[in-house]
């Protein structure tokens, strides 16, 4: 098993005309990704490599049998193109658009939540489960099949921890980028849930970051509901308050939200926090060699 | 983005919140000739992002004058700290306000909520302080309560919030207005934070803003050109140079310079450089796919801070080739006649064609380094104490 993407993932990606969407729509079907469909609206009837476009989502549905949608429009246009994704009957929406104004956030989530459909992102490097299947950006060659699930609030700080696990023998079931954004559709603990019930996951490492309170709501959860071990990294102790630090969800307001707090806590629930990348895969793997 | 107390002013006037009129001054001139157009009492308060400006010396009620060019004079150029040590900022304008009749003192906000994912108003009868002491010591003082994402926020949900809070019984109903206005511009002004810290009662039992706390979502400025002017009046001039090259950087107090792609990488990257006892002198974000020319600009907005003694290139290659990253380093020492040391550690995607182009233009300032540890260990070494 894995999570969120697998063998039987069936993919449509919306935007799949444009540049960055053919780029990385492509470079996941490559990866052996079963993409059915591309999505632009006015561009029905068309196709990328080979890949049928449809004018609507739910029309990818109907026909090409997706189940799965990733959104790849500019952020203006994003939200509207998650809610029609919500509306199209996939289980899934990936968004990887970066930009998209969080109250336009709020409603979608909400929206997501009551129809019951599984939002990732937005502003992630998407899901990729290594041997089976990559929605989104992530480089697929720093990751290898294994025991341990990823969870992150960053991207290039998930492939630099993914490469120092692979260099030192260990793999992945699934590496999750939930995104940076102050609204997400899934957090820590939705994918904690998941990896809790994964067969193949062994152990968890989850690398956050400054802002929020989702690590220190994670860190609850931990104690109470994950029977498996979790490793952690925080970025940002070094983020002066008040600033904001490129992910529009990675900024400081007073006292909360600083990575010591969330350090803190996590450790206050018994999960180990690696001072740098190498130092949390390094815990990890030795954690799951004493499995 | 954060607004300036007047700006946040302004914005809620366009709402229809009444606030005391004003005028911004950026000389002492200015500021004597609003204060007499404005007439005495009035306040002369010091425009800058962070709180805790009265404690600082950075608000004062003129009586004349006299006392208003003595208190501008003060203001105007003086640097303020923040309460959490931020800062500090410097006062280059200060906004000059009719004083007001306070008869009580309120707080109210309207906050996003990130881990309820809705809208937070939050509103006490103890205003005038700081909030975070009044939420730590009396919490039931502070009435908080989600706004309902699904319904209307109307008057009458926000008169039981104002009603609860122990506001007095004859601002009940304009305080209710004032919240439901408040929330109002939360959600038409794309704002993620808005406080009000005193909300007052005059003694015509009027209630007024006093105060301005707002923060506008970044990513939602082009649904809002006038918003969108103000987040391009940048005053520090490395961070200004970045924006206007497109770059993600924010300007610290240290001597070693960064340059990573992503931003978590690169926030992980000053923690690493701090943990080796060094300080980080900026966070530059080259962001996905950097180009070589995004290079060369980096490089530029890095190296016209001239606190920089050395700089940290920490590049994870994902989207981001490592040929490129290589390729603008080479092309930016010659262009830039770069002579700073330079500590570069490249991985990931053609991590090895980067390393060979490093290799071939055998710069004498370039050291390599393999691992993200190594590497800031050595570029705290070279950058010598701050």
């Amino acid at each position: 098993m894995s999570i969120i993407v697998g063998n039987e993932t069936k993919l449509a990606v919306s935007g799949l005309t444009g540049r960055e969407g053919s780029f990385h729509g492509l470079r996941n079907r490559a990866y052996g990704t079963d993409l059915v469909a591309g999505v632009t609206p006015g561009k029905g009837g068309q196709d990328v490599e080979g890949v049928p476009v449809f004018d609507t989502i739910k029309e990818s549905v109907e026909e090409a049998g997706a189940n799965t949608s990733m959104i790849f429009v500019p952020a203006r246009f994003a939200a509207a193109a998650i809610d029609e994704a919500i509306d199209s009957g996939v289980e899934t929406v990936i968004a990887i658009t970066e930009g998209i104004p969080v109250l336009d956030m709020l409603a979608t989530y909400w929206k997501a939540k009551e129809a019951g459909v599984r939002l990732i992102g937005p502003n992630c490097p998407g899901v990729l489960s290594p041997g089976k299947a990559n929605v989104g950006i992530i480089p697929a060659q720093f990751f290898e099949p294994g025991s341990i699930g990823v969870v992150s609030k960053s991207g290039t700080l998930t492939y630099q921890i993914g490469n120092e696990l692979k260099q030192a023998g260990a793999g992945n079931s699934s590496i999750v980028g939930i995104g940076g954004d102050p609204i997400v559709g899934s957090d820590f603990i939705d994918i904690l849930t998941l990896y809790e019930a994964d067969p193949e996951t062994e152990l968890i490492v989850m690398v956050g970051e400054i802002g929020g309170d989702a690590e220190e709501r994670a860190a609850e959860f931990i104690a109470s509901d994950i029977s498996k071990p979790v490793v952690a990294y925080i970025a940002g102790f070094t983020a002066p308050p008040g600033k904001q630090m490129g992910h529009a969800g990675a900024i400081i307001s007073g006292s909360s939200g600083t990575a010591q707090a969330k350090k803190d806590a996590l450790e206050a629930r018994g999960v180990r926090v690696g001072q740098s990348p190498t130092e949390a895969a390094a815990i990890a793997v030795e954690m799951l060699r004493a499995l | 983005m954060d607004l300036l107390e007047y700006q946040g002013k302004q914005l809620f006037a366009k709402h229809g919140i009444a606030v005391p009129g004003g005028e911004v001054a950026k000389t002492v001139d200015e500021a004597v000739a609003a204060a007499e157009k404005i007439g005495y009492p009035c306040a002369i308060k010091a425009q800058v992002l962070i709180g805790g400006r009265g404690k600082a010396g950075g608000i004062k009620i003129a009586s004349d004058a006299a006392q208003a060019r003595e208190y501008a004079d003060a203001i105007i150029g003086m640097d303020i700290v923040g309460p959490h040590g931020e800062g500090p900022f410097r006062v280059d304008q200060v906004w000059i306000e009719g004083g007001s009749d306070i008869a009580s003192e309120y707080y109210a906000s309207v906050i996003l909520d990130r881990g309820e994912k809705k809208l937070l108003a939050m509103v006490s009868a103890k205003g005038g302080m700081d909030i975070e002491a009044v939420a730590a010591e009396d919490p039931d003082a502070l009435v908080k309560r989600h706004i309902d994402p699904t319904r209307e926020f109307d008057v009458v949900a926000a008169r039981a919030i104002v009603a609860e809070a122990g506001l007095a019984e004859d601002a009940l109903d304009q305080a209710a207005e004032v919240l439901v206005k408040l929330a109002e511009v939360a959600t038409n002004e794309d704002a993620s934070l808005i406080e009000v810290n005193p909300l007052i009662v005059t003694s015509a039992r009027e209630v007024v803003a006093l105060d301005a706390k707002v923060t506008i979502d970044g990513n939602a400025l082009f649904r809002h050109q006038d918003l969108a002017e103000i987040a391009d009046t940048v005053d520090d001039p490395q961070e200004a140079m970045a924006k206007e090259k497109g770059l993600t950087y924010v300007k610290l107090d240290g001597n070693v310079g960064i340059l990573a792609n992503g931003a978590g990488l690169c926030m992980s990257t000053l923690d690493v450089v701090a943990q080796a006892g060094g300080a980080p002198a900026n966070f530059l974000d080259a962001g996905g796919g950097s180009k070589a020319e995004a290079i060369v600009n980096a490089l530029e907005v890095i190296v016209s801070d001239k606190k920089v003694s050395a700089i940290l290139f920490n590049i994870f290659g994902g989207i981001t080739r490592c040929d490129e990253i290589a390729n603008g380093i080479v092309t930016a020492s010659s262009q830039l006649g770069l002579e700073l040391p330079l500590v570069v550690r490249l991985d990931g995607t053609n991590s090895e064609q980067g390393l060979e182009i490093l290799a071939e233009a055998d710069l004498p300032n370039l050291h390599q380094e393999k691992t993200m540890l190594d590497a800031a260990r050595r570029v705290v070494e070279l950058a010598g104490s701050a």
